[in-house]
């Protein structure tokens, strides 16, 4: 196990450190489709609706590495196929395309959700007073929803991090396409999928323990959690 | 236990009496010829079949006070709401200070910045302190500074009694308390028209008096109010107009004594029996 931490640990750190990156890349881009996606199903126009659900029944409907190799592989083959674009994609760009439209389609249900579940006399206090249906969105409704998806969100943002291991299949140098190449040279499966599991075990504990303290930071004056 | 509670809440005929004698003196007279309030055979119908409102017309001018009084489901609170255009409008007018609201060109949100509303459940925005509720409208939408907001917010929290609770948050105050800071947060506006959801209904009876006492003295000062509510005391004692609202229509108007005393409507009579004992 030393032996292996020794030769290949930087190795395996900078792999994490790929996959952090997409994570993140595909965490951001993820969140603006699920705001632009989430808004659109909770505004008045029936056209935004169908767009969305349109969006997201789509995407959760098919399997993120099916959704990957169709990225990868199908859309630059098609465009240059029948356009003679001489596209090419690679696969940091094509992960993150993926990772962003899985992510954002998850997303988008759960602020859908979030706004949804914010009463609706919240909404019309502020638009009594004269606010804009935007204002009074950003200034009360949405403040008090995103702190009831906190959870939510980080629990995607778990998902969404553990999913990055599934671009293994496309040839991006993350963690799992890494440790596999470890083991092609080593034969130590055991001690190699350990270490790695362990890696992204701690990477996810620490974003838990960030999550809690930015939870209690959104309490507004309440002490602690209670029923209500 | 609830049916000792609306025996306890029904107006005999000796309060009614005293109630409709010690109607309430306006310090501010308001101009009697000014209409702030024309409305013109609204209609109100959701999901295109369940028609709640079928014609309402009605004046309201400065300064006047009327209460809206009926059943449930008589579409009280949706006219209410319509005054404001929180409600959409199927047809109709409403026309607010000149602006017909039911016209999709006239920019609600500055007709709303003149009509302030206090509802049911209080709908204090749950994200902020008390002082921010109170100053958010008028930074926001009159572009006050912040300081002179806080001044004025400071001065209505004094004015409803809860001036110490300007840095609470909603949920640490009671049902009273949040009425009253409502109220304070709808005058920061300095509207001219204060519409009134059943603003007592939510509230447990021993909360009821501190909120009815602020309305008192608004009405006192001459400031429009549409009140829509269950307290017929409060209606006796503080309405200029009365209006019974059964079935979507407006079945009886008139001043609290014609209204309470001598009820035409066959309607009224029945639903004043069941709420007055008489």
């Amino acid at each position: 196990m030393a032996q292996i931490l020794g030769k290949y640990g930087m190795l395996l750190l900078q792999a994490m450190g790929q996959t952090l990156l997409l994570a993140l890349l595909g965490l951001i881009f993820g969140c603006i489709l699920g705001i632009i996606f989430g808004l659109m199903s909770v505004v008045k126009s029936k056209v935004c609706h169908a767009i969305s659900l349109v969006y997201v029944n789509l995407i959760r409907g098919v399997p993120m590495i099916v959704l990957a190799f169709f990225i990868y592989l199908g859309v630059p083959y098609a465009l240059n196929q029948f356009f003679h674009a001489g596209v090419t994609l690679t696969a940091l760009t094509a992960g993150t395309i993926c990772l962003a439209l899985n992510c954002g389609a998850y997303m988008a249900e759960i602020i859908r959700a979030g706004i949804q579940s914010i009463d609706p006399g919240q909404m019309e206090a502020a638009r009594s007073l004269g606010l804009t249906y935007w204002r009074s969105m950003f200034r009360v409704v949405l403040p008090q929803a995103i702190k009831n998806m906190i959870p939510s969100i980080v629990n995607q943002f778990i998902i969404t991090l553990k999913d990055t291991s599934i671009l293994s299949v496309i040839g991006f140098p993350e963690l799992v396409n890494k440790a596999q190449n470890v083991i092609a040279i080593t034969f130590k499966s055991f001690q190699v999928w350990a270490i790695v599991g362990v890696m992204y075990l701690i990477v996810i504990l620490v974003l838990q323990q960030v999550a809690k303290i930015l939870e209690r930071r959104l309490n507004y004056g309440r002490k602690a959690k209670r029923a209500r | 236990m609830a049916e000792k509670q609306r025996e306890q809440d029904k107006v005999t005929a000796a309060e009614m009496e005293m109630l409709l004698s010690h109607h309430i003196e306006k310090k501010v007279q308001g101009n009697s010829d000014n209409v702030k309030i024309h409305v013109d055979d609204l209609h109100k119908t959701y999901n295109k079949t369940l028609e709640v409102l079928k014609g309402v017309s009605t004046d309201i001018t400065e300064g006047e006070v009327v209460v809206v009084i009926g059943p449930s489901g008589s579409g009280k609170s949706t006219f209410i709401r319509c005054l404001n255009g929180l409600e959409e409008i199927t047809s109709g007018t409403v026309i607010i200070d000149g602006n017909n609201i039911a016209d999709k060109k006239v920019n609600i949100n500055k007709v709303r910045e003149n009509v302030g509303m206090v509802f049911q459940h209080f709908n204090l925005f749950a994200n902020m302190s008390v002082l921010r509720n109170l100053t958010l409208a008028p930074v926001d939408v009159k572009k006050e500074s912040k300081e002179k907001a806080e001044e004025t917010a400071r001065k209505m929290l004094d004015r409803v009694g809860l001036l110490d609770k300007a840095d609470a948050y909603p949920h640490q105050l009671s049902g009273g308390q949040k009425q009253r800071v409502a109220i304070a947060r709808a005058l920061c506006m300095q509207p001219d028209i204060m519409l009134f959801d059943e603003p007592t209904s939510a509230l447990d009876p021993e909360m009821i008096g501190e909120v009815l006492v602020i309305m008192k003295e608004l009405a006192a000062e001459g400031m429009t109010m549409v009140v829509v509510t269950h307290e017929m005391g409060f209606a006796m004692e503080v309405a200029d107009r009365v209006l019974f609202m059964d079935q979507g229509i407006i079945m009886e108007e008139g001043t609290p004594e014609e209204v309470f005393k001598n009820p035409k409507n066959p309607r009224t009579q029945d639903f004043l029996n069941k709420v007055l004992e008489i």
